[in-house]
């Protein structure tokens, strides 16, 4: 399996639970499309589940920070949850785990979009 | 060669696919090298992240050029190399990802993460291509 993305609507978030691996490739260009699209439908509140991600590349951090940009610059909100051991520890190297907003249980990640 | 010592010589098309393959090569003899998962990790990353530049930024996936992956372990460390038939870069222009601006630029992470997660990384720069070691030691077990 490359990457599965499923879209729930919690209130006012759109949660994407995402599973598997975002690497170059279909995993990262899946993510891409996805937010994306969520964009161009204007959801605002956007919170990435990642507690399944098994693996990520420097392509799918590439691509956290692209959508994180685009959303944030329209005025809407990317936030994380779930991260495993490896994607935080990815995240701490490059010095991006304090850019992201990141939350480890769902309620209190879905409340803090208020 | 000590028999504890072993060397794996792969040319691989420049594709994703290879990339896979590769990292899975990596993987393999380093897990014979008794490399625990955090290292693993690190390492399959760093041979990923290698292919990638190889295979996408070298040989732009030209199907006619292809990469040359060796694999080696000894005892004491594990060394990958790949070279590719790309037109070389300079390791030491590729700007810092953490610094300033750079920290949310889409891309070039791949070589500060390489140097990040193995104990050496060296570039040179051939008449056909670039080549690319990168070195992990093998750290007994206290």
């Amino acid at each position: 399996m490359s990457v599965k993305l499923i879209n729930r609507q919690v209130g006012d978030v759109t949660v994407i639970d995402v599973a598997g691996r975002i690497t170059l490739g279909e995993g990262s260009s899946t993510l891409r499309d996805a937010l994306r699209d969520l964009v161009k439908e204007n959801h605002k509140n956007i919170l990435l589940n990642l507690r399944e991600v098994t693996y990520i590349d420097s392509s799918g951090i590439g691509e956290l920070v692209s959508a994180f940009t685009t959303i944030t610059n329209q005025g809407g909100h990317l936030k994380l949850l779930g991260l495993t051991h490896r994607v935080k520890d990815l995240l701490q190297i490059t010095k991006l785990y304090t850019v992201f907003d990141v939350h480890e249980d769902e309620a209190h990640a879905v409340r803090s979009f208020a | 060669m000590d028999s504890r010592s072993r060397t794996i010589n792969l040319v691989l098309d420049s594709t994703l696919d290879s990339v896979d393959k590769a990292e899975r090569e990596a993987l393999d003899l380093a897990r014979e090298s008794g490399f625990g998962e955090e290292d693993l990790d690190r390492i399959g990353m760093s041979v990923r992240e290698c292919m990638v530049n190889a295979v996408v930024h070298g040989n732009r996936y030209n199907s006619h050029k292809k990469v040359h992956l060796s694999l080696s372990r000894t005892p004491e460390r594990l060394t990958v190399r790949i070279v590719d038939q790309g037109e070389g870069f300079n390791p030491d222009a590729v700007p810092d990802p953490l610094e300033g601006d750079n920290l949310l630029r889409h891309s070039g992470r791949g070589i500060f993460l390489m140097k990040a997660f193995m104990d050496d990384l060296q570039v040179r720069l051939g008449p056909s291509g670039t080549e690319v070691i990168l070195v992990k030691n093998v750290v007994a077990e206290k």
